[in-house]
């Protein structure tokens, strides 16, 4: 599985209620969410944002509230893959959870910049930066989380 | 080698002798929790997935505290759809306005957790109830789903830090400071993907409710859970409330830490985390006039009796400055009818404060005390992120019932000695 898109870059400690603002969890429509995704640290994000994006940030990504509202509004903005340092536990559970790639990479997180176009390939765990011509190795997942992701999410996984 | 506390409770919910840091494994569980905005996207995705049954009425709880009493025509449908599930599944403990209170604070009030419970909820502040010695844990909707229908979910078994506390707290310090400064000095990342164990001479000193609020800030931490050795504290605190029988966990001699810690209460100082993270942690000898609008006194982190009571202390014949709105919001009816009892809540409606029914309400931006652009906020609360209580403009220090009730009286951070 692979992933290629365009790049939005934020620093250290993007949490939950930057990711989507609890004033808006009066309802669980992610469509509707996604429209609000990051506004309060990046306006534009809602409108800028391409089907196939990539996210990349530095250290503890996700941080704060459980609320799964956070993920599936990344998800459904059409971001394809979040690249970090490290993500706080919560959302590393909840994005395997819901099917959306997360890869922890410091040199990623560190040299990719905004605008950058990266490509993810899930299998090897190498991330390739096609505007800059580097490619930095991440951390591959274990295989017991790997069959969760390839189910699109751990409700799928059971099922199987 | 040894294991600890968290990681034995994992063992015996996994039916396993023995669990390693890293090991991926399939536990059982006591108690899956959610409340209004986390439910609803667990029904959906309950129902989503084709399932048509619960794995145990009695151990799903859902609580209707964060948008209620329902904020707006959104809010109300949300709790609507959690009202039929658990109607329709027999839910045994479903709270809604009338009886609801701040979740982290009613279901230790109610009994529902014990020593050597494993508890997921949808909601980060879960890990309140390792204050009991249980192993309990934020997770997402998702997983909400899949334990209220499976009754299990898989865990990552954490490694530890240690925190040995010795001492007593000096007046006017609280459970508070020291937590802010736990994360002051870790950071808000310092315990990311571990166990906060709890434990030493000084814990005797530190009553059920100061364990509550410590354990409920685990997470600020980054932490898995936070979890605090089982003494005679936590055998009085359950006398009355559960008939339960509960094992004692009990963390291994030697059993291995990534780090330890002492931490001295007596060296405890007032503390107030700036804006926007909970690790901006200040002790007063490094505050300076900080002029604010709004003083909130409740949340899962400080909303209980001894709190109450704690600012009343302060408020007691005193008045609120006419520049701050100052709201106090109890955590559940029990601890609001306490306080009625008690008297603290003529003292707060004398010192010009709002006393609202139980809520999570502004501590999330919710409703009941959103702040406007540029305005500032003390809050005995658990998260200053930006937005975090109205406009992304605003501002959010966190502190003690204390110090929050002093800023109230000075409208500007304060500490008691400064308004005593």
């Amino acid at each position: 599985m692979k992933a290629c898109g365009k790049v939005h870059k934020y620093g250290d400690n993007v949490d939950t209620d930057v990711i989507i603002p609890a004033r808006y969890l009066n309802t669980a429509n992610m469509e509707e969410l996604a429209q609000h995704c990051m506004e309060d640290i990046d306006i534009d994000f809602a409108k800028n944002v391409q089907k196939g994006d990539i996210m990349v940030a530095k250290a503890n990504f996700g941080c704060g509230s459980s609320r799964e509202h956070a993920p599936a509004s990344i998800k459904a903005s059409g971001i394809s893959c979040v690249i970090a340092k490290s993500f706080a536990r919560i959302f590393y559970r909840n994005a395997i959870n819901i099917g959306l790639p997360i890869i922890e990479c410091d040199e990623a997180a560190e040299k990719i910049e905004k605008g950058d176009e990266v490509e993810i390939d899930f299998d090897t765990g190498v991330i390739t930066n096609k505007t800059k011509g580097e490619s930095y190795q991440g951390q591959s997942f274990p295989e017991f989380l790997i069959k969760i992701i390839n189910s699109n999410g751990l409700l799928n996984s059971l099922k199987e | 080698m040894g294991m600890t506390m968290t990681q034995k409770i994992l063992a015996a919910h996994a039916g396993l002798d023995e669990v390693k840091a890293g090991q991926l494994i399939m536990a059982d569980l006591d108690l899956v929790l959610g409340n209004d905005v986390t439910t609803p996207v667990a029904i959906n995705e309950f129902n989503k997935a084709g399932f048509t049954d619960i794995f145990n009425k009695d151990k799903i709880t859902m609580v209707m505290d964060h948008f209620t009493p329902n904020k707006d025509i959104k809010a109300a449908q949300q709790c609507k759809q959690c009202r039929e599930f658990a109607s329709k599944y027999d839910i045994t403990h479903y709270y809604d306005v009338g009886d609801v209170g701040i979740e982290h604070a009613l279901l230790p009030e109610k009994g529902l957790v014990v020593p050597g419970d494993a508890v997921i909820g949808a909601d980060s502040h879960t890990c309140t109830y390792g204050a009991l010695g249980a192993f309990s844990t934020g997770v997402g909707s998702t997983d909400m789903c899949a334990g209220m229908a499976a009754g299990k979910t898989w865990f990552r078994v954490p490694s530890a830090i240690k925190f040995n506390i010795v001492g007593k707290l000096p007046r006017y310090s609280a459970a508070k400071d020291v937590i802010l400064h736990i994360i002051g000095m870790i950071g808000v990342d310092g315990a990311l993907y571990r166990s906060m164990e709890f434990s030493g001479e000084g814990l005797k000193n530190l009553t059920m409710e100061d364990r509550l609020c410590m354990a409920n800030m685990a997470i600020e931490a980054g932490a898995k859970n936070g979890i605090f050795a089982v003494d005679e504290v936590t055998k009085e605190y359950l006398k009355g409330r559960t008939d339960r029988e509960y094992k004692v966990f009990e963390a291994d001699a030697d059993a291995e830490y990534d780090e330890e810690y002492t931490i001295d209460l007596s060296e405890i100082k007032p503390t107030v985390a700036f804006p926007h993270l909970p690790e901006n942690a200040r002790t007063f000898d490094d505050i300076p006039e900080v002029k604010i609008d709004q003083v909130v006194i409740g949340s899962c982190t400080n909303g209980r009796i001894e709190d109450l009571r704690a600012a009343a202390e302060i408020l007691k014949d005193k008045k609120v400055a006419d520049h701050v709105r100052c709201i106090v919001i109890p955590a559940t009816q029990n601890i609001y009818m306490t306080a009625m009892k008690e008297g603290l809540l003529e003292i707060f409606i004398n010192a010009g404060c709002a006393v609202s029914t139980p809520t999570c309400g502004p501590c999330l931006g919710g409703h009941m005390g959103i702040l406007a652009a540029g305005e500032r906020a003390v809050a005995t609360t658990n998260r200053n992120f930006v937005g975090r209580m109205g406009h992304p403009e605003s501002e959010v220090y966190l502190a003690s019932p204390y110090v929050a009730a002093a800023s109230a009286v000075a409208g500007k951070i304060a500490q008691p000695s400064d308004v005593m």
